[in-house]
């Protein structure tokens, strides 16, 4: 007997997709980035705003299997004493390679609850002597652990991309869809609109709304209307792209059809003709993200974002501002890999995805 | 050509006016207004009891309390009017005082910025369309992604640094010590051309990394054509071949997106200026706005955008003499 297979549109671009050897790479980092994120409790050894008086301004602190005494399967790091510094007299900490505290997984650390509300005392990674603190990526002026601080701000940082983009797709779904749908005088007025707030420069505009945010308002607040600022101005571009894309389908027969038999136009526009170029959407949606996250990261870098305790990667990168910052505290620079390696995913992610909704990619 | 410039002209015209509604807009966003600000800085440490009647004094005093629509057609009219921008709230002075000779420090550095970025992308676009799959393409489409992928305010913060390391010298600003308040001269001018290069190198990273790229796809389509074809045929020598035919025409998309890398470098401006503590619009602006001093921000952010908009129509125009086909709506 006969088998025929068939592969929807989806399975094809995801076979496409799966050859794109970079865009699976940026996938995976970006599915850790996320991952470390969400379950931010759990990955982080400490709290964001947990202090290390003893090892204030430290520099990191790399896992090590040999020391001077010796070799150990299991990864260590060297104690530290509290020295007078000759020259200043200041207290620094110098390594003791006498001590070692070894490192495990799965350690005792505070009690957390994971996303707010899975309580647990467990931490993936950590020092099993609980008395003793690890920080992989040192620590800032006040001893907070950089690494800690890193993975609560990846979480937070990522988060306000995906609301962004949510809000502004819902805009450019409804004002692209109306203009491309309806034409005519809705059309050009929505056009001029978009062209307005294209051209005023948008980092600029944004820290014009932000900065109206009151003083007062608590981090959660702060929080969602910076998502909201990003969301309200960034649909233009994806409005466009639907309202062209509507324009050069609305006298395709099946939606000359569906208009004679009756259907309403949010019905035609949702039902048939979106569904004609969603991969062009989500392709689209993808590229958006870095601007979202880099917009956050340069709003928050000069004070104007969230603010602390909040933890951004443009607030960590706030305490990196000046030279002499990156000189006595390079580590403090290391969220700053974090937004790069970000962006360069989601851009070649959405790369990928283009080449993979392309049905005509193959022929090249 | 000239009904071509009179429609680019009035559509230029409207974008303004509502560009100018938006910013007031923008403007009148935070909670209290100059009359509360006011007799805050003023009365503020005095031991003064201010009341509301005295707010409310002052409001009526500086017409504050006039409508909103009202308030919108004397400010924008003292703009075009009289090139009066208002009273700027944290230096007690006009807003044209506070902004000064700012404007041209950033014309400086916007010119700067763009000659830069033609001067390097322009070239190199088109020697890796020639070159299409070979190491130097690959190396530059790799560039291209950090264009985008890294800030500018931390390439400035990256590039300071080093330059710091390299050169040990104090590289930041605009001006030396001794020019930075000096009276314009040709030395202070000379002074700043020899700050302007990092900058411009910064502000410029993204937009070479977009418009090599841009350069890059027309020239390998416009490649195909053949025209090429036919005037290799003819026996014309390659590189004469080159930039008659194909590369003419792979510079239309980067004139016709000037606007668009005028906008880019105003949008990153605020923070670079402020990474490298350039004195110019963009920290200003940004200082505006900490301190909730509208009048400045939206008198900045109304200039950079008006320049924008006629960065527009300069290139609309630019492009129309270029390619004739567009004044004729053909293409």
């Amino acid at each position: 007997m006969l088998k025929y297979y068939s592969a929807s549109q989806w399975t094809l671009i995801w076979w496409r997709f799966k050859r794109h050897r970079a865009a699976m790479l940026a996938s995976l980092v970006l599915g850790l980035m996320a991952l470390a994120g969400v379950f931010a409790e759990f990955v982080a050894p400490y709290g964001p705003v947990a202090r290390d008086t003893s090892y204030i301004e430290g520099p990191p602190q790399l896992p090590r299997f040999c020391d001077q005494n010796g070799c150990s399967l299991r990864p260590f790091i060297n104690g530290s004493k509290t020295e007078r510094d000759p020259v200043t007299l200041r207290a620094i900490s110098v390594p003791d390679p006498e001590v070692r505290h070894y490192i495990g997984f799965f350690v005792k650390g505070d009690a957390v609850k994971v996303l707010g509300f899975i309580p647990t005392e467990r931490h993936l990674i950590g020092l099993q002597d609980t008395e003793q603190k690890i920080h992989f990526w040192g620590t800032d002026d006040l001893g907070r652990d950089v690494f800690s601080r890193t993975v609560y701000a990846t979480r937070t940082s990522l988060s306000i991309g995906v609301i962004g983009v949510l809000i502004s797709f819902v805009l450019a779904l409804i004002i692209g869809g109306v203009a491309g749908y309806f034409s005519g005088l809705v059309d050009s007025v929505v056009q001029r609109v978009t062209e307005v707030i294209r051209v005023v420069p948008i980092i600029p505009l944004y820290m014009g709304l932000a900065a109206a945010m009151p003083k007062e308002w608590s981090t959660t607040q702060v929080y969602f209307a910076m998502t909201l600022i990003l969301g309200l101005f960034g649909w233009p571009t994806l409005a466009r792209r639907i309202r062209s894309q509507l324009l050069s389908i609305r006298y395709e027969d099946y939606v000359v059809a569906a208009r004679l038999s009756g259907a309403k136009a949010g019905r035609i526009i949702s039902q048939h003709m979106l569904p004609s170029f969603t991969s062009f959407i989500i392709v689209d949606l993808v590229i958006s993200f870095p601007y979202m996250i880099l917009s956050e990261t340069a709003l928050s870098f000069v004070g104007l974002g969230l603010r602390p305790p909040s933890v951004s990667w443009g607030v960590l990168l706030q305490q990196a501002q000046s030279v002499r910052a990156i000189e006595q505290t390079p580590w403090l620079f290391i969220p700053a890999i974090f937004v790069v390696t970000a962006v360069l995913a989601f851009t070649v992610i959405g790369d990928g995805l283009r080449d993979a909704a392309d049905p005509y990619a193959e022929a090249k | 050509m000239l009904r071509f410039t009179a429609e680019r002209l009035i559509g230029m015209m409207i974008t303004m006016l509502l560009v100018s509604i938006m910013v007031f807009a923008i403007m009148e966003i935070p909670p209290g207004d100059y009359a509360d600000r006011y007799a805050f800085r003023k009365y503020s440490g005095t031991g003064v009891n201010v009341t509301a009647a005295d707010v409310e004094a002052i409001r009526v005093e500086l017409g504050l309390d006039r409508p909103m629509l009202v308030r919108y057609f004397d400010w924008i009219s003292g703009i075009v009017l009289r090139g009066d921008f208002g009273q700027a709230f944290a230096f007690e002075t006009s807003v044209t005082k506070v902004i000064g000779d700012k404007v041209w420090l950033t014309t400086g550095i916007l010119f700067a910025t763009l000659i830069l970025t033609y001067l390097i992308s322009i070239p190199i676009g088109i020697y890796a369309a020639v070159r299409r799959g070979s190491a130097v393409d690959y190396g530059l489409t790799a560039f291209s992604y950090m264009g985008l992928a890294l800030p500018n305010f931390l390439l400035a913060l990256v590039m300071m640094y080093f330059a710091n390391l390299w050169f040990g010298a104090d590289i930041g600003g605009l001006f030396s010590k001794e020019y930075q308040n000096a009276p314009w001269s040709l030395a202070r001018v000379w002074d700043m051309l020899k700050h302007l290069w990092l900058p411009a190198v910064v502000l410029a990273w993204s937009a070479v990394a977009y418009q090599i790229q841009t350069v890059r796809a027309t020239m390998s389509d416009e490649l195909n054509k053949l025209s090429v074809t036919a005037a290799r045929a003819r026996g014309v020598p390659e590189k004469k071949l080159l930039l008659k035919y194909p590369a003419r025409l792979a510079i239309n998309p980067v004139v016709s997106t000037i606007g668009f890398d005028v906008n880019r470098i105003f949008s990153e401006l605020p923070i670079v200026a402020v990474v490298l503590g350039l004195t110019e619009l963009g920290e200003l602006l940004l200082k505006a706005y900490l301190d909730l001093d509208m009048n400045v921000a939206g008198a900045i952010l109304l200039m950079l955008t008006f320049a924008i908009v006629f960065m527009n129509f300069l290139s609309d125009l630019l492009l129309a003499w270029l390619d004739p086909r567009i004044k004729l709506g053909t293409t």
